[in-house]
């Protein structure tokens, strides 16, 4: 198994008027090249703010993070874009609105690229864009040339999925992606996202608050609480868990 | 007919200055002050260049240069020193203020009996005020080709979702601040570019030229965007400049129905308070149809 990612001793601290909170303790964590790992806890534990300082949007207080052998701990956001990339909960986060989906989809195709003076040429692109966009079976593919505030949230979240994955990531992250939509499509994105993660071989972290997602998908089950790690299960294990056993985290 | 002529000429450097408050009002979304000071520093560095006998072509090229130092000086106060971007405006306007008094050496410059971009020979040929309208054309031509141009790039697309969405650029792996600097710098350069044209067209550069051409500008983008409604980015900014040159001809009506000079100010202030007015009403009264079968065609 080559390591992904490594999380070594990473601590968080926050200054909150006089004192400091922690707001990660001690964290070690290794994960295997194609993992797909679901993250659960309750509000506050930190799993957001483990996201955060994987993508340095958060500065980590002391220890390292490392990403296919690179050691990233210095690295500014835009700097680990280029590996790294992220589906938000909010679907206003993850594309430009006044933009067209095409034009967000060539975005993301550039992800993490220096930007340079050459034509996008967007034209020659759009077949290939179309055809990207057929696979999420929600209509938008039609959609190509319309700003992305008129889409749906479902079609938002899937537009965004796909912008996250067109160019590889060494790491996908997900948080709380399918936290805004109804049940429905938030199946449906759910299931675009596993079919995604594993036709494209792809490592990734989700953070999800549906219990039966984080049992139903992926290969690895992590609790956070207060700022640690308190179980973490391995394949075997959460294939035998059921949601009733988790609840006792929530407690 | 004469001023009818003035009005497209005046319409047209002024949208230079239209399109420079696109850029940042529109696709950064926030209204750049700086503006107000940059305008009268690019008069002030280009009327002083002719009268220390530099070639006016390189003089309105300094021009431009003196308004992308001052974007680029707002630019850095705001991302580097996260001073509000609407303050770091205001100060760097005030800092204009005395700085183009000691550019100019006093509050007003004259260009009388200098050469300036106007006089030379093929548009002074050209009948009283058509030099402004060719030249205002020539460069607006210029300007657009060049920004559709930029915007179509992977840099110009980096800019519009980074004013667009910073946070989604960000996760993209564009800089926002470094897409906000680029953006004022563009366009202040723009804006001083306007303030030496129309000092030219003027014949003299004034201390206070600047005062409300904020409003100018911003009244040319939206009357632009009422008057013409859902465009493409690229036909937005062609209706940039054509809401300015719209602006100059209800100065006129506004001028020809007996108005006084002096109160010039007020009226283009209320002007663009009722154009950013219209939107709200148009969905109560549907204005919308009357105003475009009005302005544009009739379907």
């Amino acid at each position: 198994m080559t390591k992904q990612l490594v999380l070594e001793d990473v601590n968080v601290n926050v200054a909150v008027e006089e004192e400091i909170k922690p707001l990660l303790k001690n964290i070690n964590l290794t994960i295997n090249k194609g993992d797909f790992v679901t993250i659960i806890g309750t509000n506050g534990a930190g799993k957001s703010t483990l996201f955060n300082s994987i993508t340095g949007d958060l500065n980590v207080s002391s220890g390292s993070v490392k990403l296919a052998d690179k050691e990233i701990t210095k690295y500014h956001p835009e700097k680990r874009a280029r590996y790294i990339s992220r589906v938000f909960q909010d679907p206003k986060l993850g594309t430009a609105p006044r933009m067209t989906v095409a034009e967000n989809l060539d975005l993301a195709s550039h992800r993490g690229e220096r930007l340079t003076l050459a034509s996008r040429n967007l034209k020659s692109k759009k077949a290939n864009y179309k055809e990207l966009a057929e696979k999420t079976g929600n209509g938008l593919e039609l959609a190509l040339d319309k700003p992305t505030e008129q889409l749906s949230g479902g079609q938002r979240q899937a537009l965004s999925l796909l912008m996250a994955t067109m160019k590889l990531p060494d790491l996908l992250l997900l948080d709380e992606h399918t936290a805004a939509l109804d049940p429905k499509t938030s199946a449906a994105i759910m299931k675009l996202t596993n079919d995604i993660i594993n036709q494209k071989d792809l490592t990734a972290l989700m953070i999800t608050h549906h219990l039966e997602d984080a049992l139903k998908y992926g290969n690895r089950l992590i609790v956070l609480d207060h700022g640690e790690i308190v179980a973490d299960y391995a394949a075997e294990e959460k294939a035998k868990l059921v949601t009733t056993d988790l609840l006792k985290y929530f407690g | 007919m004469n001023l009818v002529v003035s009005a497209i000429g005046q319409g047209l450097l002024f949208g230079i200055l239209g399109i420079a408050l696109f850029l940042t009002f529109r696709i950064l979304d926030f209204p750049d002050m700086t503006v107000e000071g940059t305008f009268p520093f690019g008069a002030a560095v280009a009327v002083s260049a002719i009268t220390h006998g530099i070639n006016p072509v390189v003089a309105t090229l300094l021009a431009t240069g003196a308004g992308m130092l001052a974007g680029l000086v707002t630019g850095l106060l705001t991302t580097k020193g996260k001073i509000p971007v609407l303050l770091a405006g205001i100060l760097v306007m005030t800092c204009l203020f005395s700085i183009n008094l000691k550019v100019m050496g006093r509050a007003n410059l004259s260009l009388l009996n200098l050469p300036n971009i106007f006089k030379s020979k093929l548009l002074a040929s050209l009948p009283q005020y058509f030099d402004t309208v060719v030249a205002g054309m020539i460069v607006i031509i210029v300007v657009v080709v060049l920004l559709i141009l930029f915007l179509n790039t992977r840099m110009g697309q980096a800019f519009i979702a980074a004013g667009d969405n910073p946070q989604m650029a960000k996760s993209l792996g564009i800089n926002p601040d470094n897409q906000k600097i680029l953006g004022l710098v563009i366009s202040n350069g723009l804006v001083g570019l306007a303030g030496g044209l129309i000092a030219q067209s003027n014949g003299y550069a004034d201390l206070n030229m600047g005062i409300g051409v904020i409003v100018i500008g911003l009244a040319a983008i939206i009357i632009g965007e009422v008057a013409f409604g859902d465009l493409s980015l690229s036909q937005r900014i062609v209706a940039v400049v054509m809401g300015s040159i719209i602006y100059r001809f209800i100065i006129l009506i506004v001028l020809a129905l007996g108005m006084d000079t002096n109160d010039l100010k007020l009226i283009s202030a209320i002007i663009l308070a009722i154009v950013i007015m219209v939107p709200t009403f148009e969905k109560k009264f549907k204005l919308r149809r009357t105003l475009r079968n009005g302005v544009v065609k009739h379907d």
